[in-house]
């Protein structure tokens, strides 16, 4: 080889070294590129190796009043496995335990080995093992290889009362987890009552551990030795106005019987009872299988309907108890005086005698309501709808009417603190255009509106709540049923706004309280007199389709200084005096003096079961009820 | 009068050294983290695999001491003898060894394994460099060949050059299954570009593998139309004469014929091979639970280090053995994640610095033999660089094969040491031999 050739071939030197640094340099680029620029392998790692675990608080606590426990928690078991580790496992033994087949085992474990699942990761086997299950197992346990015994937090509820009130849980919706970011699927949430609408406080904060996971996805470590960890801060507990035993005692009364009980205080607006009957026992809806069995069968009993909240949801036509409104908006309007006499000829004369009447002596004001007279309140409404003077004409008049009644909380939404609430009915000027026609109805047209009749229907909620204004002489309190959030006793100031209604003067309201004194000391509901309690009340008698009528019967107690205002709807039962007002006057009594001083009147409230009464009512044509309604299609004409 | 002590480490060149030394503790310090787990955190648990490291650093040391203490000329008059005792090592380890994992490469001695083929580089490098230094293998010449006896006679040395790289390659691939070391091999090309072989055979590798991925993903009549394009335009501007005509259609049916074998090769492969190729395409539905894992984690790993990287044993896809072979072939894994963008760099210019240093020293050889060898620890070290971490990246296939000082294992460690140090001794001795 010459040197020429030489020189020539140590060059190539420079090209190799050249191509050395040319791939190292796109290496370094790749890497740059990697590393910097591309965020998708940071998250994949992520992935890999965090596994964020929720930590669940305990939910909040809620007691009555006196600070009874009304909800507590509870621990519930679950068998949980882990497939990998199960090999070796007693599965006959198991089986036979949990009271499956074997092909149910290998499914169960197949599913739990699958994506999204894994082999080597925990699932739950059998969710709320039964406390039987649960010692036959734990007797066991060192058979069962990969199994284990995981404890959980459910609701606990140590009386079975108020189930409509407190409402339930369950697992969120689909929806719902998509649209808050605070729910994952499987979590659980308030579904009703005070669980639903407090929802916010009693669930606490959920906690976050994050955990290191190896390749096999098993638990390796804590990351950052739980510095990046949050603690799950418990649910705070709520203070419910609710009053256990009165409710407990409302409950017992109601039994066998459809209907509600409501009972506020008019001094607050604190719900002190809020009994819906048919009920059941809240602690049927914990969760677990059990769950959805009880759930099921609740929801099929078509004739109870016992998860329908009546005291919120039921409307009912007022009946009789709406003349206590009349007769505040009449003699606020200057249409109505103390001293007011209207001709009763069993029944109302300009319309031929209808709405009918019962036989009762001459009245006034004061008489009207202790003897309730239908004649008397469709003058009073007529006079009230057809005051030219003041409203010009009759639809002015009719819509003051209407605002005014509205304003005492009937036909509209409270809003107080109980979900799914209803707002009854006060018929609007458009709905009788469209069902009469324009101009083509009349204050005769829609008279049984001045008995609580016709379309007007109202929530036994919001009776209570006329019963508070009229206890009150003239506003309310939004009615709360808690009064106090977590140990600070939150309470929101909406509930501490005294709302005026129309009427304010008191001197009105001192005679319609007069003549509610005299319904119960001697006019249509002296069942419901007591000796040393003045109760002033009113009847109710609400017709309806559905059977016999319904009795309504409201009332406040004391007279003076008065601490509890009650509705009670007896529904199907007959008239308001007979089954309404002497529940009514044992709630109050159980109130205010704690003990029941009438046992014969309890026994038979509590005995009579009235549900069975009007089904055999119902089979047997309801005789009276077919007469009633022919009148009553007279009257419309 | 110098002392006995510095006459063996004279002229020594310290640079390189010191590199070396680098990079075997840092590699030591990664398989640590890569196997590091709270039970054990001793480094020099010897029951662990950073343990055994430790005893695999402390006896390669001693290797590069010997090394640096016996004669120079050793190793020159010696160069065949390595090469055909290696030989004979390789071909009889499929039969005498253990087959792990597929491969029948290894000998046991209790829980330390050998795999001879690991040492074959250095025995091929240093018989390449004997038979080269006598031989010329650039084909400028001005004589005329015409019988087929010249040309044969013109290309006998590079066809004995093939023979010496070719023969353990083969034995490595065929016997022993180990597709990855037998690839290294391949890495000698650099040395016969230094020393004459024309580019056109280098263009004419490229022209395969090119040919060979395209193939792959390009439908064959594609490449006939453009070959039979590439002949007309070529041979139209050429000139016009019967020999060029078939010279140039041999050209073109041979590339023909390899894009019509290519498949054919493809199918040949084992499925794991075919994987990973099809994995580096892109082609079809890539499971990233099965063959596509590994490059997948890797890329996760490296990519989630970031500028600065997690932090030494704080890389959780590392410790938590997300990546599979992260102690050995995955090992840039724990660099890139650990030590992020900034360590991964930091390795891969000391790696260049170290290969670019040899290739200096290479051609500041007075003695062609230590020139050729030198190219050959370069060639061999880069060959490794780039194969190793572009698969952790994820822009070559996955194959097998060690990262330099760095992966876990006795066998490839001694073997770059022993392949380093013969070549810093002949350096060291540069001065003393004559022209």
């Amino acid at each position: 080889m010459n040197t020429y050739q030489k020189i020539r071939l140590s060059e190539r030197k420079n090209y190799i070294i050249r191509f050395i640094v040319l791939i190292v340099i796109l290496y370094i680029a790749r890497l740059f590129y990697l590393q910097i620029i591309s965020e998708e392998y940071k998250v994949y790692a992520q992935i890999n190796a965090f596994e964020f675990l929720t930590e669940y608080p305990p939910r909040g606590y809620i007691y009555d009043r006196n600070g009874k426990l009304l909800v507590m928690n509870e621990s519930s078991y679950d068998l949980m496995v882990v497939p990998k580790e199960s090999k070796g496992c007693d599965t006959n033994a198991l089986c036979e335990i949990l009271e499956i087949s074997k092909d149910e085992y290998i499914k169960r474990m197949t599913k739990l080995s699958l994506p999204p699942n894994s082999p080597r990761k925990q699932g739950v086997f059998e969710k709320q093992l039964s406390v039987k299950t649960y010692a036959a197992l734990q007797e066991k346990m060192y058979r069962f290889k990969g199994f284990y015994v995981q404890v959980r937090s459910i609701r606990k509820y140590p009386r079975p009362i108020a189930a409509h009130a407190l409402g339930y849980i369950g697992e969120v919706s689909k929806a719902k987890a998509e649209k808050d970011a605070y729910y994952k699927e499987g979590d659980y949430i308030g579904v009703s009552g005070i669980e639903y609408s407090y929802e916010k406080y009693l669930r606490g904060k959920k906690g976050v551990r994050i955990v290191i996971k190896d390749v096999h996805n098993r638990e390796v470590g804590r990351f950052m030795d739980g510095k990046y960890d949050t603690l799950a801060i418990p649910g705070k507990p709520l203070y419910s106005s609710i009053d256990a035993e009165l409710q407990e005692y409302g409950e017992y009364l109601m039994q066998n019987k459809k209907g509600s009980i409501v009972a506020i205080e008019p001094s607050t607006g604190e719900i002190l009872c809020l009994v819906s009957s048919p009920t059941y026992d809240p602690n049927l809806l914990v969760g677990g299988k059990e769950r959805n069995k009880n759930f099921a069968k609740l929801l099929s009993d078509t004739i109870n309907v016992p998860l329908l909240n009546r005291a919120t949801q039921a409307m009912y036509p007022p009946g009789s108890t709406f003349k206590l409104i009349d007769a505040l908006i009449g003699q606020k309007d200057g249409v109505l005086f103390s001293n007011t006499i209207y001709p009763c000829a069993r029944g109302y004369p300009p319309m031929g005698g209808h709405p009918k009447c019962h036989p009762h002596p001459p009245v006034d004001l004061e008489g009207s309501i202790q003897y309730s007279c239908n004649s008397y309140y469709s003058y009073v409404f007529k006079s009230i709808v057809e005051n030219y003077k003041m409203w010009g004409n009759f639809l002015n008049a009719y819509q003051h009417w209407r605002d005014a009644v509205m304003s005492f909380g009937i036909g509209r939404k409270l809003n107080y603190d109980i979900p799914y609430e209803k707002p009854g009915n006060v018929p609007s000027i458009q709905y009788y255009d469209k069902v009469f026609g324009k101009n083509r109805w009349f204050a005769g047209t829609v008279i049984s509106l001045g008995i609580g009749q016709a379309e007007l229907t109202a929530v036994p909620i919001q009776l209570a709540n006329v019963m508070c204004v009229i206890a009150n002489k003239g506003y309310y309190y939004i009615p709360h049923i808690v009064k106090g959030i977590g140990n600070e006793k939150y309470l929101d100031s909406i509930y501490k706004v005294k709302h005026y209604v129309y009427v304010t003067e008191k001197e009105y309201y001192d005679r319609v309280i007069n003549g509610m004194e005299k319904v119960v000391e001697a006019g249509t509901a002296t069942l419901a007199k007591m000796k040393d309690i003045k109760i002033c009340g009113k009847t109710g008698t609400a017709e309806n389709p559905h059977g016999k009528d319904h009795a309504l019967f409201f009332a406040f107690a004391p007279k003076e200084n008065p601490q509890i205002a009650i509705s009670v709807i007896v529904e199907n039962s007959g008239f308001g005096g007979v089954w309404a007002a002497p529940i009514a006057s044992l709630m109050i009594e159980k109130y205010l003096k704690r003990k029941i001083s009438r046992p014969e009147l309890e026994k038979r409230m509590v005995e009579a079961n009235l549900i069975k009464a009007n089904i055999e009512y119902i089979k047997s044509g309801m005789p009276d009820k077919k007469k009633k309604e022919k009148n009553r299609k007279r009257t419309r004409r | 009068m110098r002392s006995e002590n510095n006459k063996y480490f004279e002229n020594i060149d310290w640079i390189s050294v010191l590199i070396y030394a680098i990079l075997v503790l840092m590699g030591w310090f990664n398989i640590y983290a890569a196997v590091y787990d709270e039970q054990h955190q001793s480094i020099f648990d010897i029951s662990q695999k950073y343990g055994k490291q430790m005893i695999w650093i402390i006896t390669a040391f001693l290797i590069a001491f010997t090394i640096l203490i016996i004669d120079a000329e050793f190793y020159t008059v010696f160069a065949y003898g390595f090469y055909i005792f290696f030989l004979i090592l390789n071909i009889a380890v499929p039969f005498l060894g253990k087959e792990i994992k597929g491969s029948r490469s290894w000998f046991r001695l209790g829980e330390f394994g050998i795999q001879p083929a690991e040492f074959m580089k250095f025995a091929t490098n240093l018989a390449l460099a004997k038979f080269l230094s006598n031989q010329n293998l650039s084909v400028i010449s001005t004589k005329r060949y015409k019988t087929f006896a010249d040309y044969i006679l013109m290309y006998k040395n590079t066809l004995i050059t093939f023979l010496i790289i070719g023969t353990p390659m083969s034995i490595i691939l065929f016997l022993q299954n180990e597709t990855g070391l037998a690839i290294t091999f391949t890495s000698f090309i650099i040395i016969l570009y230094r020393e004459g072989l024309s580019v056109n055979y280098i263009i004419a590798g490229f022209i395969f593998v090119l040919l060979f991925i395209l193939s792959l993903l390009i439908h064959q009549i594609y490449f006939y139309i453009t070959f039979m394009i590439i002949f007309i335009v070529w041979f139209y501007f050429g000139k016009h004469s019967w020999k060029v005509f078939f010279t140039k259609l041999l050209y073109v049916l041979l590339a023909s014929l390899f894009v019509f074998s290519s498949n054919f090769i493809y199918s040949k492969l084992q499925p794991h091979q075919r994987g990973r190729i099809d994995v580096l395409l892109g082609r079809g539905e890539i499971n990233l639970k099965k063959e596509g894992y590994n490059v997948h984690q890797s890329k996760i790993a490296i990519g989630s280090g970031g500028l600065w990287g997690k932090g030494y044993l704080k890389g959780t896809q590392t410790k938590y053995n997300f990546v599979p072979e992260q102690d050995t072939d995955f090992i840039f894994c724990t660099v890139g994640e650990e030590w992020g963008f900034v360590g991964s760099t930091i390795v891969l210019i000391l790696f260049t610095f170290l290969i670019i240093r040899i290739i200096t020293l290479a051609e500041r050889q007075r003695s062609e033999f230590s020139r050729i060898y030198g190219y050959g620890v370069a060639s061999v070290l880069f060959f490794h660089l780039v194969i190793n971490v572009g698969m952790t990246i994820g822009i070559l296939p996955v194959i097998g094969i060690p990262l330099p000082f760095f992966s876990y294992g006795g066998s490839s460690l001694w073997e770059f040491t022993i392949l380093l140090f013969i070549f810093l001794k002949l350096d060291a001795n540069r001065l003393y031999v004559l022209r």
